[in-house]
């Protein structure tokens, strides 16, 4: 099915035979992820007070009515679309939701969770918009070099705000927070896929040969390569090491699958290695971050307490094999970010290895979705979008959930769908509304290939 | 060209399979393999935290709990209560969160915490369920009047209290002025700062358990060893029969000479120098069993015994066993570093009591489970030594009942009951110039009692600021009277 050319049609015999839209199974799968929110919603009231939190009632239908608004809308636009995608979206959302909830039970003055309902919802609401909206994933191709500017001013916007907890990446307006760092990325990623789907054989086949590797020619490199030195220029200056980090990743990985040239791995991993190194010689924040990842107890040792990455892992080792289940954690020990950055450890604590698992699997079926609507489509640019839509997930969960288990230095990131922060969750709703987008037109291109 | 791609998406998807893996690898290797060095971390705050998550184990004293847990709605959510604290603080010692567990606290701390093995309905249960045990209960085996008629005895003054039943060793008074409330202790916020600092620097040392771990010159008490000691060892034969000790004593290879306070010491027959508490006499007595004898029947006694344990350990009291004779004879009458806890006091009174038998002292009755269910009780099986023949407990009784009957203890004296004692007063500091310690051991037994019931030793550090007035027979005895006469019921 994936490499469906033009000879399928011929070989087909009944153009009758239309592929089932599986919007039942999404249906299906929605009521389930409601369910488990609110079973986990509850769970975290009877161990806390023995009973079903008041809200769980509101909570259960807030959250269902979002779901099935979201999902009418894939009904009516998008009826080819992946039916995967949205429960997963609506699960690790839930789940995120419960997370939050459980922690404010800790910090009774700092309650995250009514303004994340908030923002959920705001994030829905922007999944429904898109996929009525929008009705063809190419129109976008049209907008790259306005998304590239809107990506580099909103990159730009925080650096005229004052700093929080020594990163430049949020501005203030009306009480809330905004990161626009975490929008830019889908308008980058849309960018970089629309520039690559145009000039792909530019960058792939001329330019200089330098022993066995194919360099492009200049005139086709430089603007992309200028691009992504301003955005993680700006996020160096902003200190946000973890979006930097995504941002690279994500252009190798689409230069990589647009051009096929293993040579820019090789370069990509040499300015990466060379990046680290400045960077590690030059900011002593980012220093720190790496002697912390070698010596997690060195604070310890140095009779100063566990610092955030010990108690972090403290407590997933705490969770064990099962965990101590919801609500019966001491993941608040971490502090600071406890409920953003660090919201994977309250998982890995309270629900275990199992349960730590399964969000990533959850993660895993996310992107691996996203691919499989790269491999189905045939537009370069669709191709592209999706797969770098589904790579923004991975790298970012690697990142984050690298980060706070000690597998990788850490750079603070929201762990998608998880982590209290609204312009995290809005954006991820935008990835999975665009890939319920292009999973919805990889499909029915098929069918009506057949149809025809 | 689509095929190209597709293969470049297919090894970034194997791509991302990896880092997925690597995750998953990763949080395995902390959740499972390091999980137990990470539990077990110092600066991991989750076992100080189960800790404190639920209601410590009560302290029951007469069948009621003396202590309880306060809900502070904290990170360490459980505090400790006491009630009537400074009464019991001997006992039951502090569970501050800051600060640690001492004496009951301390030693029972497994079974009050909840995390003594013996508590689980089953082996490895808690391990499959994750579940705590809930706290124990610990049963002492104080009697509640006595303790209080101890505590009130002493008022304001500093000194400490023992009492023993004599054919058990079961510990029914141990008191120690001035006292603290360990409740102040129990948090961990600046009022528990406050009050440990504050306890810390008090000169009176409020928080010093006079009774167990405070050695104190134990003076003329200690002529019950000594007498003891020459009736075992045969020096004495006849209570009635002279002896020939001089007054003044000339110390055996010195020039110094020993004194009495009171006349008709000289040659006295050990009855009435016992009644008397003459310094000559027992001096003698003592250099002429020698040091062997001597510290054999000490021993017998308990002293110079590091391990004894009831169950929290109490200082060892010490009778020097290298001597000369002059040193013995000093030794003899409780003085040089003849040293003893009240504790040690009311043993060698109890011994007395029970016939030369000593029952190790000892204060949890036993333990038990939240619900009631006994985990461990103390048992009879506990060691028995004959601290002196039988037949020399008699004579002993008989002298120490003549003490209290027409001697320097008749303050002691209860109607309606058999009451044997002995007064000291024990000159300290450089030069004798601290305030002597009042001390007065004791036993009795009621008209209708089989045995003694009590045995008591009571110490007052400065009885009064008028030196005169300090004696054992004033200022101790009428403690001991209040604590036997509490116990016996009278």
């Amino acid at each position: 099915m994936t490499n469906a050319g033009t000879t399928v049609t011929a070989d087909l015999p009944t153009p009758a035979v239309r592929l089932p839209r599986r919007r039942g199974i999404e249906l299906t799968l929605i009521v389930v992820a409601v369910l488990l929110s609110v079973y986990g919603y509850c769970a975290v009231g009877l161990a806390r007070n023995g009973t079903v939190p008041p809200g769980a009632a509101g909570y259960g239908a807030g959250l269902g009515v979002l779901a099935l608004l979201a999902h009418v809308a894939v009904r009516l636009r998008a009826p080819y679309a992946d039916p995967l995608l949205l429960p997963i979206g609506v699960l690790l959302n839930g789940l995120g939701l419960v997370l939050i909830y459980r922690l404010d039970l800790e910090t009774p003055g700092d309650r995250a969770a009514p303004t994340q309902l908030v923002w959920s919802t705001l994030g829905v609401t922007l999944f429904i918009v898109v996929v009525l909206a929008l009705r063809d994933h190419r129109v976008l191709q049209r907008y790259a070099y306005v998304c590239v500017a809107a990506a580099l001013a909103l990159l730009t916007l925080p650096v005229f705000f004052p700093a929080v907890n020594g990163a430049r990446i949020w501005i203030r307006i009306a009480g809330f927070s905004i990161q626009p760092g975490e929008f830019a990325k889908v308008l980058l990623a849309i960018f970089f896929a629309a520039y690559l789907a145009a000039n792909r054989n530019a960058l792939a086949y001329t330019g200089r040969r330098v022993w066995r590797l194919q360099l492009p020619t200049g005139r086709v490199l430089g603007p992309i390569v200028a691009i992504w030195l301003i955005s993680v220029g700006v996020l160096v200056l902003e200190r946000d090491l973890g979006t930097s980090l995504l941002f690279f990743g994500l252009f190798v990985t689409l230069l990589y699958v647009a051009t096929g040239r293993t040579g820019w791995i090789a370069v990509g991993l040499l300015l990466a290695a060379l990046g680290a190194v400045a960077v590690g010689r030059l900011e002593p924040h980012v220093h720190s971050r790496v002697l912390d990842w070698l010596h997690p107890f060195a604070s310890i040792d140095a009779g100063q307490g566990p610092n955030q990455l010990a108690q972090s892992l403290f407590a997933f080792a705490a969770g064990g094999l099962l965990g101590t289940g919801l609500g019966l954690g001491h993941s608040i020990l971490i502090g600071f970010a406890a409920k953003s950055d660090f919201i994977l450890a309250t998982a890995g604590e309270e629900l275990g290895l199992a349960g730590l698992s399964a969000i990533f699997i959850l993660y895993g079926l996310l992107v691996e979705r996203g691919y499989r609507a790269g491999l189905a489509l045939r537009d370069p640019f669709g191709r592209l979008l999706a797969v770098g839509l589904a790579s923004i997930v991975a790298l970012q969960v690697f990142v984050i959930a690298g980060g706070v288990t000690g597998l990788i230095p850490l750079t603070g990131m929201a762990m998608p769908f998880l982590a209290q922060g609204g312009s995290s969750v809005v954006t991820n709703w935008a990835i999975v509304a665009l890939l319920i987008r292009v999973s919805d037109s990889a499909r029915r291109q098929y069918d009506m290939e057949v149809a025809a | 060209m689509t095929d190209a791609m597709t293969r470049h998406i297919r090894l970034a998807a194997a791509f991302c399979t990896l880092l997925l893996l690597a995750l998953l690898v990763n949080a395995t290797r902390i959740q499972v393999f390091q999980s137990r060095p990470y539990d077990d971390n110092p600066a991991n705050r989750r076992q100080t935290i189960a800790r404190y998550d639920q209601p410590r184990g009560a302290i029951l004293v007469g069948g009621r709990a003396i202590t309880g847990s306060r809900d502070s709605g904290e990170q360490l959510r459980y505090e400790r209560t006491y009630r009537n604290g400074p009464l019991y603080a001997p006992v039951t010692g502090f569970a501050s969160q800051e600060y640690g567990t001492t004496f009951l606290e301390h030693s029972e701390d497994g079974i009050l915490s909840g995390t003594d093995e013996m508590l689980s309905p089953l082996p490895l249960w808690n391990d499959l369920t994750r579940a705590q045990n809930p706290g124990g209960n610990v049963v002492t085996t104080l009697n509640p009047a006595a303790q209080k008629a101890a505590y009130d005895g002493l008022g304001t003054r500093t000194g400490a209290v023992a009492a023993i039943e004599p054919s058990t060793g079961r510990i029914l008074a141990l008191v120690s002025t001035p006292s603290y409330d360990p409740g102040a202790l129990s948090g961990n916020g600046r009022t528990a700062n406050r009050s440990w600092a504050r306890l810390n620097s008090d000169p009176d040392k409020p928080m010093l358990n006079r009774a167990v771990r405070q050695t104190y010159p134990p003076g003329s008490t200690f002529k019950v060893v000594t007498a003891a000691a020459a009736l075992d060892a045969g020096v004495v034969t006849d209570l009635d029969a002279a002896t020939t000790s001089p007054d003044p004593y000339p110390l055996p290879g010195t020039s110094t000479t020993l004194t009495n306070e009171g006349d008709g010491c000289a040659d006295a027959p050990l009855r009435s120098a016992f009644e008397w508490s003459c310094n000559t006499v027992f001096a003698k007595l003592g250099v002429d069993v020698g040091v062997r004898n001597m510290s054999g029947t000490a021993e017998a006694f308990g002293f110079n015994d590091t391990g004894v344990r009831i169950p929290f350990a109490v200082s060892p009291s010490t009778f020097d066993t290298s001597v000369d004779k002059a040193q013995l004879a000093l030794s003899s009458i409780g003085q040089y570093n003849t040293r003893a806890t009240p504790l040690q006091m009311a043993m060698v009174a109890a011994a007395v009591a029970n016939g030369g038998q000593l029952r190790q002292p000892y204060l949890v009755e036993r333990t038990t489970r939240r619900g009631g269910e006994t985990v461990s009780t103390a048992g009879s099986s506990r060691p028995v030594r004959q601290a002196m023949h039988p037949a020399t407990a008699v004579q002993m009784k008989e002298l120490m009942e003549d003490v209290v009957t027409e001697g320097t203890g008749t303050n002691a004296a209860i109607p309606g009951a058999t009451v044997g004692g002995k007064t000291g007063t024990a000159q300290h500091g450089i030069g004798n110039s601290g305030t002597p310690y009042a001390w007065f051991v004791s036993w009795a037994q009621g008209e209708r009692d089989m045995e003694p019931k009590v045995a008591v030793a009571v110490v007052v550090e400065d009885a009064s600021a008028d030196r005169s007035d300090i004696s054992g027979g004033g200022d101790a005895a009428p403690i001991a009277k209040a604590v036997m006469e509490a116990v016996l019921g009278l």
